[in-house]
């Protein structure tokens, strides 16, 4: 077989990972409708406070995706959108939910404002060790969660929240600090919280000398990113392993695989994960270049439902980043229609249960029918009335 | 100022700051003694906050806004509950989304409305608010404050003494052998989110019209995470949560009152104290099995 025919051949079976099962349909169905459902609620909304939802709806193709200017900063918000979700993707799979994103970009973000300020190097060559240094630093962040559990037992979800937290005031230190990475302040005005802007050299590279469409290096690592983790997860030996960790940690173990060591890794690598989104966020206009408190403006948090969204397929992510990137650029152009752009934040929730409930619900309806059947039949039903009590 | 005068003052800011995180503990509580890591708490003060102010606004009653409160940290709650303990979605994929949505809610309607402000009465209790140091801070309150005195020993009854409570306990110990048992694990868990739900919406409102009297836009500020802390902080004890919430409402007292004593001390640490001691409380107790063994696992019969 030529190399050709393999590449070929892995892309069709990668893909075919996506192909909707016959329950599929069924989901697919139950999530327009409460997509719809979602609409109409967000009608609702922007009608009660007296504000037209189709002025709204327009300022929100304004921002996001009418001119080129618009979608320069929309796949600028769906790059580091894109590679948190990644990364959940990996830590969910094998059972380990991290749901600390938020504070791992930001310590992303830290790692990378402290390289490209601190040291004295070409300015690339900055960026590559930043981006690199705020991958390690990400992954340790959420290694450390993954450390207590192993220590003794400490649940893995609050860990990876109460690290946030932690992870949020260590930011506010850094820029709250002179020695740390405060800007110095000029003669007379008083500091702010924020660090020195990163030289021009250290920020990401746009390309496409188009008028105004410009694509970020960022976006391309995201792609990258994407594309390595559906590979590995479907492809190959780890990714297997992950799988049955995720799935039945007990048969794993029995099969020879070392789950602690394999889910360890896994959620040390979505922290990873996180760590080069933050980067990529603070070197991408988008984070303005600097350290500040708000830097990564919920960008972990939204990652995160990305991924849930798309159940933990990478590929399936990239279409729900850039809807989630839409929404995040076009919810800036809002507020000129009077419609406040918190308005998002509830469409964005209630997007995320469109996707997430149906499955569920699909699942349940299987039981049941299934318990019908076996009523039915005579024989002694798997009794489930107390999940219809 | 002197010393007493220094301490009454933080003390009374700190009692006034725990309140809000007491209730909501009492709740979390419970809901995690049933076996949910409920993280929607934030969702669910937020939502009383906003609740009590629109209420008391559109009423003229800060009482009746305050119990509307309670009843939408309910109607959180219940959504919550029928969500994850009975279409069976991730519970915390329910709590972030839930407290994405009601942040973003709260903050579209406080942005598009206007709302009269409304307080409750203070209450002070003559004779034993002249005690040095302590009577201000504990005897001269608004009197939601009071209801505390009922909301704890009622909680610590309804988990450790009742039927209800020995049922909860064992749903979140163990829910195959309380199903084994004809104990429905669902409906316990999602009772047990909707007394969650009550008190964190109290508290909530507490927040906005007891002390502040007005709402702004994301007014609760991660104190839901806060009570989160202060459950595991506790080991999952009412009495020593009891304690978390007192010493996390003095850690936020301290880092308000010191810069205006002239004493300087590391604000970010004082704001991340809480989160690290719940971790630590974790490393130390978790080889204690001092924790609900199923918490945050969802329940489905027939699996193991």
């Amino acid at each position: 077989m030529s190399a050709e025919r393999t590449g070929v051949s892995l892309v069709r079976r990668t893909m075919l990972g996506l192909q909707p099962s016959r329950s599929g349909w069924q989901i697919a169905g139950m999530s327009a409708v409460a997509v719809v459902i979602v609409g109409a609620l967000s009608t609702l909304l922007i009608s009660s406070t007296g504000s037209s939802p189709t002025a709204a709806l327009h300022a929100l193709y304004t921002g996001s995706i009418a001119s080129q200017a618009a979608w320069t900063t929309t796949l600028l918000y769906a790059a580091p959108l894109l590679i948190v979700a990644a990364g959940s993707c990996i830590s969910s799979r094998s059972g380990a939910f991290n749901i600390g994103q938020e504070g791992q970009v930001l310590i992303g973000a830290l790692a990378v404002a402290a390289v490209t300020l601190k040291l004295q190097l070409a300015g690339w060559a900055l960026l590559v060790i930043g981006i690199c240094v705020a991958a390690l630093a990400g992954g340790f962040w959420a290694w450390l969660s993954s450390l207590m559990y192993r220590i003794s037992g400490v649940n893995i979800v609050v860990s990876t929240l109460l690290m946030t937290f932690v992870a949020q005031q260590l930011i506010s230190y850094a820029v709250n600090t002179s020695w740390f990475l405060q800007e110095p302040s000029v003669a007379g005005i008083a500091p702010l919280p924020e660090s020195k802007q990163i030289a021009t050299g250290s920020q990401l590279r746009s390309f496409g000398s188009y008028p105004n469409l410009q694509l970020s290096v960022g976006l391309i690592l995201a792609l990258a990113l994407t594309v390595a983790v559906a590979v590995t997860m479907t492809r190959t030996r780890w990714g297997f392993r992950l799988k049955m960790v995720g799935l039945n940690p007990l048969t794993a173990r029995h099969a020879g695989v070392r789950v602690a060591a394999l889910g360890g890794l896994a959620l040390a690598i979505s922290g990873a994960f996180a760590g080069i989104a933050g980067a990529v966020l603070l070197t991408s206009p988008v984070g303005n270049f600097r350290l500040q408190p708000g830097v990564s403006s919920n960008i972990g948090w939204d990652g995160l439902l990305v991924a849930l969204v798309a159940r933990n397929r990478p590929i399936v992510a990239v279409p729900f980043a850039l809807l989630f990137g839409i929404l995040r650029s076009g919810g800036n152009f809002l507020s000129s229609t009077g419609v406040p752009p918190f308005l998002v934040d509830v469409v964005k929730g209630l997007l995320v249960l469109a996707f997430v409930a149906p499955p569920a619900l699909a699942d349940i309806l299987k039981r049941r029918a299934a318990t019908r059947r076996a009523s039915a039949s005579g024989r002694h039903a798997p009794a489930l009335q107390g999940a219809a009590a | 100022m002197s010393f007493v005068d220094n301490t009454s003052t933080i003390l009374s800011s700190g009692v006034r700051l725990t309140v809000p995180l007491a209730f909501a503990a009492c709740g979390e509580y419970l809901a995690e003694r049933a076996g949910t890591l409920n993280i929607s708490v934030e969702a669910m003060m937020l939502g009383g906050a906003f609740a009590s102010v629109a209420t008391a606004s559109a009423t003229g009653s800060a009482t009746i806004g305050l119990f509307a409160g309670a009843i939408v940290g309910l109607v959180v709650a219940v959504v919550h509950a029928n969500l994850s303990h009975r279409a069976e979605i991730n519970t915390f994929v329910v709590g972030l989304v839930l407290n994405s949505v009601v942040l973003g809610l709260t903050s579209f309607l406080i942005a598009t409305s206007r709302f009269a402000s409304h307080q409750v009465s203070q209450v002070s209790i003559p004779g034993l608010r002249d005690i040095p140091m302590v009577g201000d801070a504990l005897f001269v309150e608004r009197w939601p404050v009071y209801l505390l005195i009922i909301v704890i020993p009622l909680t610590w009854w309804l988990v450790e003494r009742s039927r209800w409570g020995l049922e909860l306990r064992a749903v979140g110990e163990n829910p195959q052998a309380a199903d084994g048992t004809g104990i429905p694990v669902n409906r316990r868990r999602r009772q047990a989110l909707m007394w969650c739900g009550l008190l964190s919406g109290f508290g909530g409102a507490y927040l906005a019209t007891a002390e502040v009297g007005s709402f702004n836009a994301n007014m609760t500020a991660g104190r839901g995470y806060i009570v989160i802390a202060a459950v595991i902080f506790g080991a999952w004890r009412l009495g020593r949560s009891m304690v978390g919430c007192m010493l996390f409402g003095l850690a936020d007292a301290m880092r308000l009152a010191l810069p205006a004593l002239g004493i300087t001390l590391n604000v970010q640490f004082l704001i991340a104290v809480p989160y690290l001691l719940a971790l630590l409380a974790m490393l130390i107790f978790a080889t204690q099995h001092r924790e609900p063994k199923a918490l945050g696992q969802p329940f489905e019969r027939g699996s193991s």
